[in-house]
C-alpha cells in the first residue's frame, strides 16, 4: 500500500470511529439520564429505542441551513468546524492497543491536549458572530472556563509524565504493566490518586459537562454560544461535544488506568486481541462515570466555578507537582 | 426604586413614573442602556424571555447586565393575560370556579375555595362539616403537588435535572388521588359555593394511606440531591436576599415571607376551612434568602403531610353539599376572603349587585406581590442568582397575568 492510501484510510477510520461513536454515546447518554432520572429514554423508534439517534441525525441533516441575517457570514460559518475538526484530530493521538492507533506520536498526549485547546476559540466565535446576547455570555464564559481549567488539567499529566518517563501514550500504558505488592495492578491511580482526581474534575470542565456547562447553561442562557445554530452545523457542535467526551475518558483510561492492559493478560497473542476492546470497556466505564455526575449535581456558578479553578485546583495541582516529584527523588534515589 | 431608573441620562429631569413626556421615547430600561461605567464600556441589555428556560412560563425580564452582573431589572407582564377578572363579569357564580383554575393553575383548589368563600359569606351560607374536611384534604394535597413542583423546578434553575423528574414520581401519585376525587387532574372545579361537588370515592383512602407510607423516603431524596448537596448550599445561600421590612413593602405572602422570618399565614391568622381544629407548625426562615425559601417550602411539604395524616385519622360523617338555591343571587354588597395558596395569600374581592353575576371581581393573586420584588432583588446578583432568585419565589404566570 502506498503511504498516501494508508495515511487516507487511518483518517476515514478515525472519522468512521467519532460519527460512530457519536451516535452511541448520544444513545448511551439518553438511556443513561433517562435511568438515572426514573424514566426510559428512547424506546420508540426500533427496539429499545436504537434508532432513535440515527433519526435524530437524519433530522438534523435535512434541517434547513439557517443562519441570522446580522450574524457574521464567515465566523458563523466556520465556527462549528473550529469545534468539530480539533476533537477529531484529538482521536488521531489515541492509541488502542500496542499496534492499533492512527497515528503513532511521540508526544501524543501532549498532541490532545494541544489541539483540545483549540475548542474555545471555536466557541467564542460562535458566539460572536450569531450576533445574538445570549451566545456571546455563552462564548465568553467558555473561553474564562477553559483557560482556567487547561492549567490543572496539563498539570495533573505531569505526575503520569513523571513516573512512564515519556508523553507517550504507547510507553505510559506499556510501563503500567505488572503489579504491586502480588494484587494490586500496576496502574498509575494508585501513586496518582491525586492526579487523577484533579484530572477528572478538569476533564468534566474541559469538555463542558454539567455542573461544569457554564458555556451552556440551559436554565441560565438558553442553549448558550448554540444558541442561534440549527441543523447540522448545531449537529457538529454537538458531536463534538460527545467525541471530547470520549478523548476525554480515553486520556484518562491511557494515563491512570492501564490502557488495554488488564492484569494477567500482557504481552501475549490474546493480550494484543482483546487490547481494544479491553480499552473501549474502560473508556465507555469512565463516560458512564462522567454522565453519572452529569445526571445528578446541580451546575455550579460561574464565578465560584473560576475561583475554584483558581484559588484551589491551579495551586494545589502545582503542589502536587512539587511534591510527587520529590517523593519520585527519593524512593528511586 | 431610586430616581436615577427614570432618567435616559443623568441630566435629563426626573419624570414621574407613568408619565411620559411627548415627543419623546418611555423612559427607564425598555430603550436606552443607561449605565456606563468608568472603562466606557456600555451596559448590555437582554430580553430573558417571554421564551427562556427559567421565566416559569411567559415572563419577560429585561436584564441590564455589565458583563455577567445584573445592574437592574425590570419586568414585564401580560403574556398570559386572557381577562379572567373581566370574563368572571359575564359568568353565573357557580360557574366562575372554571375561570379560576385555569388563573394558578397549578393549585386551583384554593383559588375555588376563595371564591366559594366569598359567595358563602356573602350569603351566610353554612357549609357541612365534611365539606370543610374535604375542602382542607384536598387543599393541602393540591399544595403538596404545587410544593414538590416547585421543589423540582428550583432544581432544574440551579441545573439539576434530577430533582425535576422526581418529584414527577411524588406529583404523579397525589394528582391521580386529585383526579380520582374531582375528576380532573388540574382543571378540578370541585369547590363551589356551599361545599364540594363530591364525596371521597371508595379506597382513595387507602391509596393516600400508601403514598404517606413512601413520602418520607422521596423528601429525603430531595434532601440528598439539594438541601444537603455541596453545590447547591452556595448557589443559594446569600443569594436573592430579602429583608423582613422590604417583603413587607412589598405586600409579599407565603414562603418568600415566611423566609423572611415574619410569621404570617392566613391559615393560622384567619382560619378557614378545618384549619382550626388541625395541629401543625408555620415553618419560618431567618435569612430571607433563596435557600430558606426552599427550606420552607420542603418544610411546608412536611407540615402538609403531617395535616393529611391528621386529616384522614378522622374522617367526619354527613353531607358533603349545604342547601343552596340553583342559582346564586347572593345580596347586594362586597366581601374579601383570603386562603392560603401554596403561593401566599390568594384573595378575592368580590362586588355583588344583587344578580346572578357578579358585578366585580378581583384576584388577589401573590405570586403578582411576590414577583415585584425582583427589581430589588436581582440587582448586584449574576445572571446565574437572577434566574435561582426568580425561581425561589415561585410564581405562576397564569396568576400574575390572570
Amino acid at each position: 500500500m502506498s503511504p498516501l492510501l494508508v495515511i487516507v484510510l487511518r483518517t476515514l477510520a478515525g472519522l468512521g470511529l467519532l460519527l460512530l461513536n457519536g451516535v452511541v454515546l448520544i444513545y448511551m447518554l439518553r438511556k443513561v439520564l433517562g435511568h438515572l432520572h426514573l424514566r426510559l429514554g428512547p424506546t420508540r423508534v426500533g427496539p429499545w429505542g436504537i434508532f432513535q439517534t440515527s433519526m435524530d441525525v437524519v433530522k438534523l441533516l435535512t434541517k434547513e441551513d439557517f443562519r441570522p441575517t446580522a450574524s457574521d457570514k464567515w465566523l458563523f460559518r466556520i465556527a462549528p468546524l473550529l469545534i468539530f475538526v480539533p476533537s477529531f484530530m484529538a482521536y488521531l493521538a489515541i492509541g488502542f492497543s500496542p499496534t492499533w492507533h492512527f497515528a503513532n506520536l511521540d508526544t501524543g498526549v501532549l498532541f490532545v491536549f494541544a489541539v483540545l485547546s483549540f475548542v474555545p476559540i471555536g466557541i467564542m466565535m460562535a458566539g460572536w458572530a450569531s450576533n445574538s446576547k445570549w451566545s456571546l455570555i455563552g462564548g465568553m464564559r467558555a473561553a474564562g472556563q477553559q483557560i482556567a481549567y487547561e492549567i490543572p488539567l496539563l498539570l495533573s499529566v505531569l505526575g503520569v509524565a513523571m513516573l512512564a518517563g515519556s508523553l507517550d501514550p504507547k510507553v505510559i500504558v506499556e510501563s503500567q504493566a505488572g503489579l504491586w505488592l502480588g494484587f494490586l495492578p500496576k496502574w498509575f491511580i494508585v501513586p496518582q490518586f491525586l492526579g487523577f482526581w484533579l484530572f477528572a474534575i478538569s476533564a468534566q470542565a474541559e469538555t463542558n459537562q454539567t455542573p461544569f456547562d457554564m458555556s451552556e447553561a440551559e436554565s441560565e442562557l438558553v442553549t448558550g454560544f448554540a444558541n442561534e445554530y440549527s441543523g447540522m452545523r448545531f449537529g457538529f457542535m454537538f458531536l463534538a461535544e460527545f467525541s471530547n467526551m470520549f478523548v476525554a475518558a480515553a486520556v484518562g483510561t491511557t494515563l491512570f488506568f492501564g490502557g488495554w492492559l488488564l492484569p494477567g493478560l500482557e504481552h501475549n497473542a490474546l493480550a494484543l486481541a482483546l487490547g481494544p476492546i479491553i480499552f473501549m470497556v474502560k473508556v465507555y466505564l469512565g463516560i458512564f462515570c462522567m454522565m453519572w455526575v452529569r445526571g445528578t449535581l446541580p451546575r455550579i456558578r460561574i464565578d465560584q466555578m473560576l475561583s475554584f479553578a483558581w484559588k484551589a485546583l491551579i495551586p494545589l495541582s502545582l503542589l502536587w507537582v512539587v511534591v510527587f516529584a520529590v517523593i519520585l527523588k527519593a524512593v528511586g534515589a | 426604586m431610586t430616581d436615577d431608573r427614570l432618567r435616559a441620562t443623568p441630566d435629563e429631569p426626573i419624570v414621574a413614573e407613568g408619565r411620559r413626556v411627548p415627543l419623546t421615547s418611555p423612559k427607564g430600561l425598555r430603550r436606552v442602556p443607561r449605565g456606563v461605567d468608568e472603562l466606557a464600556t456600555e451596559h448590555l441589555i437582554v430580553n430573558m424571555g417571554p421564551q427562556h428556560p427559567s421565566t416559569h412560563g411567559v415572563l419577560h425580564i429585561l436584564l441590564e447586565l455589565d458583563g455577567e452582573v445584573v445592574m437592574a431589572a425590570e419586568a414585564s407582564l401580560g403574556y398570559l393575560h386572557r381577562g379572567i377578572e373581566k370574563l368572571a363579569e359575564s359568568r353565573r357564580h357557580h360557574q366562575v370556579g372554571t375561570l379560576l383554575d385555569r388563573a394558578d393553575y397549578v393549585s386551583g383548589i384554593h383559588t375555588e375555595l376563595a371564591y366559594a368563600m366569598a359567595i358563602e359569606r356573602l350569603m351566610e351560607i353554612e357549609v357541612p362539616e365534611k365539606a370543610h374536611w374535604l375542602r382542607t384534604l384536598m387543599g393541602e394535597i393540591n399544595r403538596i403537588t404545587s410544593h414538590v413542583l416547585f421543589v423540582g423546578t428550583f432544581g432544574m434553575d440551579t441545573g439539576s435535572m434530577p430533582t425535576f423528574l422526581y418529584t414527577m414520581r411524588e406529583r404523579e401519585a397525589l394528582v391521580d388521588i386529585l383526579e380520582a376525587v374531582t375528576g380532573s387532574r388540574m382543571m378540578f372545579n370541585y369547590v363551589r359555593p356551599g361545599g364540594v361537588t363530591g364525596d371521597l370515592p371508595a379506597g382513595i383512602i387507602a391509596k393516600l394511606e400508601t403514598f404517606l407510607a413512601d413520602v418520607d423516603m422521596y423528601l429525603d431524596e430531595y434532601d440528598v440531591l439539594l438541601t444537603d448537596n455541596e453545590i447547591f448550599g452556595p448557589r443559594t445561600k446569600g443569594v436573592g436576599v430579602i429583608d423582613g421590612t422590604t417583603a413587607v413593602a412589598f405586600g409579599m405572602t407565603g414562603a418568600p415571607l415566611r423566609a423572611t422570618g415574619v410569621a404570617w399565614d392566613i391559615r393560622k391568622a384567619h382560619p378557614y376551612a378545618a384549619y382550626a381544629e388541625l395541629d401543625f407548625d408555620v415553618p419560618l426562615g431567618s435569612q430571607g434568602d433563596c435557600f430558606d425559601r426552599f427550606v420552607v417550602k420542603t418544610a411546608e411539604i412536611r407540615e402538609s403531610l403531617k395535616m393529611i395524616r391528621q386529616l384522614i385519622a378522622g374522617v367526619p360523617e354527613g353531607p358533603h353539599m349545604a342547601k343552596v338555591p340553583k342559582v346564586l343571587r347572593p345580596p347586594a354588597g362586597e366581601v374579601y376572603t383570603a386562603v392560603e395558596s401554596p403561593r401566599g395569600e390568594l384573595g378575592i374581592h368580590l362586588v355583588s349587585d344583587g344578580s346572578d353575576l357578579p358585578y366585580r371581581m378581583r384576584l388577589r393573586s401573590p405570586a403578582y406581590y411576590n414577583l415585584a420584588v425582583i427589581d430589588e432583588a436581582l440587582a448586584g446578583g449574576l445572571i446565574a442568582d437572577a434566574v435561582v432568585t426568580l425561581g425561589s419565589l415561585d410564581i405562576i404566570l397564569g396568576e400574575i397575568d390572570r
